[in-house]
């Protein structure tokens, strides 16, 4: 584009006068500002207003996230199944990890699916906000869209990891006839997916406020996540876990959750108190880290 | 009639000090160890915090279609102030009222990503800054013809020069339709040509009944295109009402310099046994003290004030004016064939003591800008005793004196009003004579 000085026009004066108003005022004020602290629980009518927005936050998140890499969606795919293999190969193999007869892959397979879900979950959306910063210190929308629209694009891989698994279900089932059933377990998945997507959200968008306080959160994470994956029966069945001991293992909620999966997956029957636990921790934490959440996302413009 | 904004008492108070936790290793190891324990011994604050208040009980309102600039310098509160009306950080006390839409304009390009093309960014920019995606796809031709980006919609943005994404940022944002328009500061990008484009599309919006709170450094736009201006000092509004007035005020109180320098130790002072600088000082009349902020249409003086410690040495006083780049803009001294007047002192064998020259530039002559001076005392003929380069710099404003008609930059160093005068030297034959004839028929359809 050039730049001659015949495309500077000299712009009229403009008229000073107030201009005729065509808005009309409401009686009572669209938005109320207050200082000061207070509780308050998420307000789900503005956040269903900015439904828009959270589509094109998840949208952003998946458009950018494989831009520039060969793989791309391929990564989804890769990540389980090189688990799995590497899993396979050193404990069903070498370690030989008690199964019960069901082929080890089945086992860490469906230990990873909601593992990989719930571990990637929380620590990207423990740096989700800070990743954010430009947004958050210069326009107003409900923050907690930002942990929620990474959680979204994590369902999505979650659901291309578990069609793969319904692939390798097949290839047992038909290809090397290993008597697979479907039984009623199998109708709870829905419900532990919601279960495990609460979860993830609840622990992650309290993670996330708490990293744009104390950074110490980032460094500490991945040592604590890993730790909890072998707490939690991921690439081992939960009998494996002595009789006596067992109470005290389900406590953790993550193991009601994965082992669910598996019970589900596999057709094995489930274990109500795991699950009870699961979900007794998971509405306690949605709501404190709702609360938690909306005292401290008013001040994050000032410490992020 | 009814305000459409409603601000009541508000205060925002910040914490500085020990704002980013754990940033210093030694503190943070020493505090996971002896944390807990002072924790116990109910120690809690054990950092000292100091507070300042960013803004200190404002109360205004704003009227529906209203255009209101706010001033004031740098830390004044005029950014936190838009920061709390724009819900990205909340008051510490009082109470805002909106009656309408708002959407705040704190940057341009805010969430613009690098890796996503023109055409998805404006979707993505749009939906952040409050736009509904039917909105955005209505306008979506409109943004890109505003933008001139339309050979490059399918490229990502981080390929763009800069020019371009601003250009396609600030188009994606002066299509907004809120009620309630806050802007900061974004006029102050892009090329002159694009600045003035914003202008007007500025005025428009508001034309349009919608009201705008516009915070800007430039006092032209200001003065020309708000009705009412609000000027913020350390937190608390200073001053209300005509935006004449109020610019007027800003730049006598405010000092963004101080717009002088004294020298109290006579043998740290610049110059030599023969002479000695005392001071050099931006003054303007009507102005009490020393400024560094002036008006472009009103004289300049530039004081510099020297003691005489070689009895009847003959001096001369001289400056050197350059612009930001360090381009000299003029040099000047109070040689006869250099002034105006004649300087009963040039050269004149000085007795000991104090003296003090002064040299006055004309107004409605220097560009809006800074400009930094270098004060020169020589003796005749031509040795030069004292060169401090640089010594002060002082801005000039543009209050709109100089700018009725033309709101964008004017480029060069001066701004001098010269003389124009057009006149008509030919008369041609009116086109439809022109038409009609069979000579002139290839001229014009």
């Amino acid at each position: 584009m050039s730049t001659t000085t015949s495309d500077r026009t000299l712009a009229p004066k403009n008229d000073v006068a107030a201009s005729p108003v065509t808005y009309k005022l409401p009686d009572e004020p669209l938005t109320k500002i207050k200082g000061g602290r207070s509780w308050s629980f998420f307000d789900f009518k503005e956040l269903w207003s900015y439904r828009e927005l959270l589509y094109f936050l998840t949208w952003r998140d998946l458009k950018v996230r494989y831009k520039q890499t060969i793989l791309g969606v391929g990564w989804v795919v890769a990540q389980p199944l090189m688990m799995t293999l590497i899993f396979t190969v050193f404990l069903g193999l070498l370690a030989r990890v008690p199964t019960g007869g069901v082929p080890y892959p089945l086992i860490a397979y469906s230990g990873l699916l909601p593992w990989m879900f719930v571990a990637g979950g929380i620590s990207g959306c423990s740096v989700s906000l800070l990743a954010n910063s430009n947004l958050i210190t210069k326009v107003y929308f409900p923050r907690v869209l930002i942990p929620t629209a990474y959680i979204i694009t994590r369902l999505l891989d979650f659901a291309i990891s578990f069609l793969l698994f319904g692939g390798l279900l097949a290839i047992y089932r038909y290809g090397l006839h290993y008597p697979l059933t479907l039984s009623r377990s199998f109708l709870t998945l829905p419900m532990l997916m919601v279960l495990m997507t609460m979860f993830t959200l609840s622990l992650g968008i309290l993670l996330s406020c708490m990293n744009v306080k104390y950074r110490d959160l980032s460094i500490g994470l991945p040592l604590f996540i890993q730790l909890w994956m072998f707490v939690s029966p991921v690439i081992y069945p939960a009998w494996v876990v002595p009789e006596k001991w067992r109470t005290l293992y389900f406590l953790n909620p993550l193991a009601g959750i994965i082992e669910g999966f598996r019970s589900a997956l596999l057709g094995q029957p489930l274990n109500m108190f795991g699950l009870a636990v699961s979900t007794v921790a998971t509405i306690v934490l949605f709501f404190f880290s709702a609360l938690i959440f909306r005292r401290i996302e008013k001040s994050f413009a000032d410490v992020i | 009639m009814k305000p459409i904004i409603k601000v009541e008492n508000v205060s925002k108070q910040y914490r500085i000090g020990s704002r980013e936790v754990g940033s210093d290793l030694d503190q943070s190891i020493g505090r996971a160890f002896f944390g807990p324990l002072r924790w116990l011994n109910g120690a809690r604050n054990r950092t000292h915090y100091e507070h300042i208040w960013a803004l200190k009980d404002i109360s205004f309102e704003v009227q529906p279609g209203e255009l209101l600039g706010i001033v004031g310098r740098n830390g004044a509160g005029k950014s936190t102030l838009l920061k709390v009306l724009s819900r990205v950080t909340e008051p510490t006390t009082g109470q805002i009222e909106l009656f309408g839409r708002l959407e705040s304009l704190l940057e341009v390009g805010t969430g613009f990503h690098p890796e996503l093309t023109g055409r998805e960014n404006i979707y993505l920019n749009g939906a952040i800054l409050g736009m509904k995606r039917q909105e955005i796809k209505g306008k979506f031709d409109e943004i890109v013809a505003f933008a001139e980006i339309s050979q490059f919609l399918d490229t990502p943005v981080k390929f763009y020069s800069s020019g371009m994404y601003l250009r396609l940022a600030f188009a994606v944002a002066a299509h907004l339709e809120p009620e309630i328009l806050v802007v900061d500061e974004v006029l102050a990008v892009g090329d002159a040509e694009f600045q003035q484009k914003c202008l007007g599309k500025m005025g428009e919006i508001s034309k349009h009944g919608r009201t705008v709170l516009l915070v800007s450094h430039n006092m032209a736009s200001i003065m020309n295109l708000c009705q009412r201006a609000l000027l913020l000092k350390e937190g608390r509004i200073v001053e209300a009402g005509n935006p004449g007035e109020v610019v007027q005020n800003y730049l006598s109180t405010s000092r963004s310099g101080n717009g002088e320098v004294v020298w109290l130790d006579l043998e740290a002072a610049p110059g030599n046994e023969m002479v000695r600088l005392l001071s050099v000082r931006i003054l303007q009349q009507g102005v009490e003290g020393p400024t560094a902020d002036v008006d472009i249409s009103r004289e300049v003086l530039i004081e510099i004030t020297y003691q005489n410690l070689e009895e009847g040495s003959p001096l001369y006083t001289g400056i050197w004016l350059r612009d930001q780049l360090a381009t000299y803009v003029l040099s000047s001294a109070n040689l006869p064939s250099m002034s105006l007047g004649e300087d009963p002192w040039y050269g004149q064998p000085h007795p000991l003591g104090v003296f003090r020259s002064i040299c006055r530039i004309p107004g409605n002559f220097l560009n809006e800008g800074p400009y930094s001076v270098t004060a020169i005392v020589g003796k005749v003929p031509s040795k030069t005793q004292i060169l401090e380069d640089r010594v002060l710099v002082f801005r000039v404003h543009d209050t709109g004196e100089m700018r009725k008609e033309y709101l964008g930059h004017w480029v060069g160093t001066v701004r001098p009003r010269l003389d124009w005068h057009t006149e008509q030297i030919e008369t041609a034959a009116p086109v439809r004579e022109l038409e009609s004839s069979a000579a002139g028929s290839f001229v014009l359809e």
